[in-house]
């Protein structure tokens, strides 16, 4: 991935002003049709959306309380993977966008939610809604893009600590909501400033998201196995919440992963948008910079329908239901501006998106060179710019784009023979 | 027999251990389901439960007119009672909506615990139409408690006046039923002036005939379409014992005035309920934003409220400033807004709509005339 500026076709180019913002008004149109039309249908949705998900919380916590019998522990668990997954996914970040604020209803609105996630809703929303969800992937500005602690992107300079990022990246998704509310907090620049120099702001909204994190973990690992103490369920309980709660973690970071991060997502420099972005440039940043997960209505609803992720950044605060109807009318308007709809199957993006952390946690074009006939020369490279200086690091950088090149040419080579 | 005629005898003082249980019971449940309140799950099961927010299931909807209807709601055990000429606060989904409005309780405490009130179906009235012809039994109503100082003394005097008009018979229907359906019927000598649009129209017209063929009250009933208008001025022709009567009105705000004004003139008692209508500013005209500081921003139809206020130096919530991130939202307390991306209208009334104010993004909405906006 490269920033779209610096590409050697930027798939805007043909693209006139007009274009853009013509497009603007197409999809002006998408959103007002839905506005006129979302009534007491959608409101019955989310209100049984929430229904069934507490129920089943309920239901399948009442079931870990026999966790001691073995099937029990599975169906338990199962239940309550799914039921927190319902939470965070289709109820906690749609209700939390305000998607569900025009029915104007305290119980189901965004400035009243709160989640069952180690992030506060306050500090999710700032992060989430104002700063990802405005800046969606420009580079040093959208911190989605990698959380801050990963290489996202070529033009980013490799450094050995890259290497563990395949690592990070897995441990960030096993323990995601405590990776989400470190992200909301900038704890790792914060952190950094030394401590009587952090601001009120910081250490009041450190304060709450410890006291979050402490209530969430007692409900989980002691009221929870408690309760089912009396039964011999207090261990069974125990793992149970624990897996759940990992499930529910890799599961929205798996999908999370698929909405930005797989290849062919476009990501954007910070000078290349102007201060005065247009609505239409707005709208053709959000359609170029997210991925669809294709599937059934299933798929649809366990990842809040973000496998429209698509239509989410274009419209973030009509109702998710909607966006399945919505999708035919946005891949229509893609199709006719000649812009790549990115779209594939979650285990298919899931892929890409780990073989794009794999490969940008090496240096560039390693990857792509590494041949099996070429692989102990280039394990040597690799060892070189590991543990040597920054020189030795840009001599063999420099090898390795050549070889790039020269790989490429004789492919072209023979291909032309062809 | 429960709750409103027969309250239940006070529970036994609980003993400081079984209360402190209790409490104990209490918090470790609430533990068990953070972040949700315990309330918000209780609330799947039983929202009629002591405890819960206030709401009501409507058990009856029985029509009146043609364009009105009755609904009986069954309010929830926390549901304080009221007295007849109260008006109560409803929230009703409408169209998925929750929309706020109020009206009169037209029943006096029932021994089945219900509450009821009437609703006249006015011309574009999005909620009374909603209630009228869409409402079926078993629909969940929010509720306020009772609320509104339209009611009769105690002890009644001697000599009563009502004057009604349409559906400002509503809170008066409340209290006759009150107090004719006590064993005692009180001796007050009742004259009740209903004027309807036609005979059609009058709502509860067998009930209020019937009170009169049976020597409870004198009913003058008037039809606009062959009496012309109630004329407060042949009050005492109507009434010739005028100046005995201390009166009470319900009707339209022109009837109103104009008894205000009369009874004002010839130093008479009146003690009135009015319906508060909303006066909107033509599209696009702006209008002045009030910060709960005092602070005042004038704004004209095309400039956000966050704009106009941020220019004017009040430090405001804000995020994305294109109305997606409900980083501004803030409560409207009274007024109306206009959303700049569709042209909608967003009304707070006080008294009618959530008295927490309506929420409002600030960042896509000007005024549209007045408002008031919860925020300093």
């Amino acid at each position: 991935m490269t920033t779209i500026t610096r590409k050697p076709e930027n798939p805007t180019a043909h693209l006139t002003e007009a274009d853009i913002e013509q497009i603007g008004i197409e999809l002006d149109a998408i959103r007002q049709d839905v506005i006129d039309s979302r009534g007491e249908k959608d409101a019955a949705y989310i209100r049984r959306i929430v229904d069934v998900q507490r129920k089943l919380e309920l239901g399948s916590r009442a079931v870990l309380l026999g966790s001691a019998l073995p099937p029990l522990w599975v169906l338990g668990t199962v239940g309550l993977s799914v039921a927190k997954i319902l939470e965070n996914m289709e109820i906690g970040h749609n209700v939390m966008h305000g998607q569900w604020d025009w029915m104007r209803d305290p119980k189901i609105h965004s400035t009243t939610w709160e989640w069952d996630n180690a992030s506060t809703a306050e500090g999710w929303k700032h992060s989430h809604n104002q700063v990802h969800h405005t800046y969606t992937n420009i580079v040093g500005k959208d911190n989605d893009l990698g959380y801050g602690i990963m290489r996202v992107d070529e033009d980013q300079r490799w450094v050995p600590f890259y290497l563990a990022q395949p690592m990070w990246n897995f441990i960030n998704a096993c323990f995601f909501e405590y990776g989400i509310a470190a992200y909301d907090l900038e704890l790792g620049k914060n952190l950094r400033v030394p401590k009587e120099k952090r601001s009120e702001e910081f250490k009041a909204n450190l304060s709450k998201t410890l006291k979050k994190i402490r209530k969430q973990a007692t409900k989980d690992y002691v009221v929870h196995p408690l309760v089912a103490l009396p039964l011999g369920g207090a261990v069974g309980a125990l793992t149970a919440n624990f897996v759940a709660n990992v499930v529910r973690n890799v599961w929205s970071h798996s999908v999370i992963m698929c909405g930005h991060f797989p290849e062919g997502v476009e990501t954007f420099e910070k000078k290349s948008i102007p201060d005065d972005e247009t609505r239409g440039q707005w709208y053709v940043r959000q359609m170029l910079g997210s991925a669809n997960i294709s599937g059934g209505k299933v798929t649809h609803l366990m990842t809040g329908n973000l496998s429209h992720q698509i239509e989410h950044h274009l419209f973030p605060d009509l109702p998710s239901n909607r966006y399945a109807e919505v999708a035919p009318k946005v891949q229509a308007l893609f199709e006719k501006y000649d812009l790549n709809y990115h779209q594939a199957p979650l285990p298919q993006q899931v892929y890409s998106a780990w073989h794009k952390v794999v490969r940008l946690s090496l240096p560039n074009d390693w990857l792509a060179t590494t041949t099996p006939k070429n692989l102990p020369s280039q394990l040597k490279t690799l060892w070189a710019m590991s543990t040597k200086g920054p020189k030795v690091r840009r001599a063999a950088q420099a090898r390795l784009t050549q070889l790039a090149r020269r790989q490429a040419a004789e492919r072209a080579e023979v291909s032309a023979a062809a | 027999m429960e709750d409103m005629t027969t309250l239940p005898l006070p529970a036994p003082r609980q003993r400081g251990a079984g209360r402190l249980l209790r409490q104990r019971a209490r918090s470790l449940a609430q533990a068990a389901v953070t972040p949700l309140d315990l309330d918000d799950l209780l609330d799947h099961f039983h929202p009629l439960r002591r405890g819960a927010e206030l709401s009501g299931r409507v058990v009856e909807v029985r029509p009146e007119t043609a364009a009105s209807a009755t609904l009986v709601v069954k309010p929830g055990r926390d549901w304080a009672g009221h007295v007849p000429g109260q008006y109560v606060r409803v929230g009703v989904d409408v169209d998925g909506v929750r929309l706020w409005r109020t009206y009169s309780l037209t029943h006096g405490p029932r021994p089945d615990g219900c509450i009821s009130i009437t609703v006249k179906a006015i011309d574009g009235g999005v909620v009374s139409g909603h209630l009228v012809r869409c409402t079926r039994p078993g629909t969940m109503l929010r509720l306020a408690q009772a609320a509104g100082d339209f009611v009769l003394p105690d002890p009644l005097p001697g000599k009563l006046l009502l004057v009604t008009a349409g559906s400002g018979i509503t809170p008066v229907i409340g209290m006759l039923r009150n107090l004719f359906s006590r064993a005692e019927v009180p001796a007050t000598d009742i004259v009740l002036i209903h004027s309807a649009l036609s005979q059609a129209e009058v709502i509860f017209a067998d009930e209020i005939r019937s009170y009169a063929d049976r020597g409870l009250l004198r009913l003058v009933e008037l039809h606009t379409d062959t009496h012309g208008l109630l004329d407060v001025d042949s009050l005492d022709e109507l009434v010739p014992d005028l100046a005995e009567r201390p009166t009470y009105a319900c009707g339209p705000a022109g009837l109103l005035d104009a008894l205000e004004a009369h009874h004002e003139a010839h130093g008479l008692v009146l003690h009135t309920e009015r319906f508060r209508p909303v006066v909107l500013a033509a599209p696009g005209e702006g209008g002045t934003v009030t910060f709960a500081s005092g602070t005042t921003v004038e704004a004209d139809g095309a400039t956000p409220i966050l704009d106009a206020a941020e220019d004017a130096g009040v430090l405001m919530p804000s995020g994305c400033r294109m109305g997606i991130c409900m980083g501004c939202v803030l409560p409207m307390k009274e007024g109306a807004v206009r959303d700049l991306r569709n042209g909608a209208l967003t009304v707070a009334v006080p008294g009618e709509t959530d008295p927490a104010g309506v929420p409002i993004q600030t960042c896509v909405s000007a005024p549209a005339g007045a408002c008031s906006v919860d925020h300093s």
